[in-house]
């Protein structure tokens, strides 16, 4: 279970990192604890997979990436299957199982925008199955946040 | 001087474009170093310099204008919402009338429970909805009385909707970039000069 101080660290850690010579101790300094113990129950929240990660967030496509969320009608009976075949791709960022008819909904970030329909072209044809290539055409700006 | 307090606070980003920005070898040698994380050290950038062999200032003053160039969107933690509690997560889809997406999807971000809003095409006609937003809760009735708020606070009650509740996650790991593959004429000009 989190303790309040690890919640402090996530909801304060979903802000700005400070960009000086030591901040973390900046940020232990803001939430009342030391340098120490804010390193150590970060590498515990990474560690237990609270988080996925610390670092940057990139903007794919202003770095010359190829980004887009697409789907599949998968067959009840193919399921696991097909979820092998399209994890096994490293562009997939990730994967979720979905209640409608499209139930299989996956990201994928490539390395060049071209890169993206021929993932989409290797998946269809792995599995025979229709991709459905929903890439973003305006983002309404929110951040993403959650209340540890 | 204390050395702590000196701050780059980086500017908000620009509004969103959609060509990519040109970048130095530098920029995009430090862009991979950092991709997986900041190192848990005291001085984390000094770290990432010692690798890359140039300066924990200059590491500094790249990171903040990466951000700037809105390269970086944000530097911080990555949750996993399910280990946080968060049980439910449902994408949430309209099919709004295109004239009226720009006004709804200002509508509906707004929300403090909407994670993210995109415009996305449809496809017809297995798929008729072309505004999406992620709700997360601590369980699926949760997320649907959210969701009922939208409807209401939008005026979307004529709008065709649906409600997709995740499942299962196969695979969360977050996009991974290996800049260096970036076309070599956009190397050229880098957005920070410095020889790292």
């Amino acid at each position: 279970m989190l303790e309040p101080l690890d919640r402090a660290i996530i909801n304060r850690l979903q802000g700005e990192f400070p960009l000086c010579e030591e901040p973390y101790a900046q940020v232990a300094e803001e939430l009342g604890t030391s340098e120490a113990e804010l390193i150590a129950r970060l590498q515990r929240l990474l560690d237990d997979k609270i988080l996925s990660r610390f670092g940057p967030m990139y903007h794919a496509e202003r770095l010359g990436g190829g980004l887009t969320l697409a789907a599949l009608a998968v067959p009840e009976e193919r399921f696991e299957a097909v979820a092998a075949q399209v994890n096994a791709f490293a562009e997939v960022a990730h994967n979720y199982q979905r209640d409608h008819h499209l139930n299989m909904w996956f990201v994928l970030a490539t390395e060049t925008p071209q890169r993206i329909n021929e993932v989409i072209g290797e998946i269809e044809r792995l599995t025979g199955l229709t991709v459905f290539n929903m890439p973003k055409e305006q983002e309404f700006y929110i951040g993403l946040r959650f209340d540890a | 001087m204390d050395m702590r307090t000196r701050h780059y606070t980086p500017q908000p980003a620009a509004t969103p474009v959609a060509a990519p920005i040109t970048l130095g070898a530098a920029d995009l040698a430090l862009i991979e170093a950092i991709q997986r994380g900041l190192p848990l050290v005291s001085r984390p950038y000094a770290a990432v310099a010692a690798r890359l062999g140039c300066g924990e200032e200059e590491v500094i003053r790249r990171i903040a204008a990466l951000q700037q160039a809105g390269i970086i969107k944000r530097l911080g933690v990555v949750v996993r919402h399910r280990e946080l509690g968060y049980g439910a997560n449902a994408m949430v889809v309209w099919d709004v009338p295109d004239e009226e997406v720009a006004e709804l999807g200002r509508c509906l971000s707004g929300f403090e429970f909407v994670t993210l809003c995109y415009r996305r095409p449809r496809r017809l006609p297995q798929w008729p909805y072309n505004l999406f937003c992620m709700i997360h809760g601590r369980d699926r009735e949760a997320v649907m009385e959210k969701f009922r708020l939208m409807i209401e606070s939008c005026g979307l009650e004529t709008i065709p909707k649906a409600v997709l509740f995740s499942r299962r996650r196969f695979k969360q790991r977050g996009a991974l970039y290996r800049p260096s593959a970036v076309a070599p004429a956009t190397r050229a000009d880098p957005i920070v000069e410095g020889s790292c």
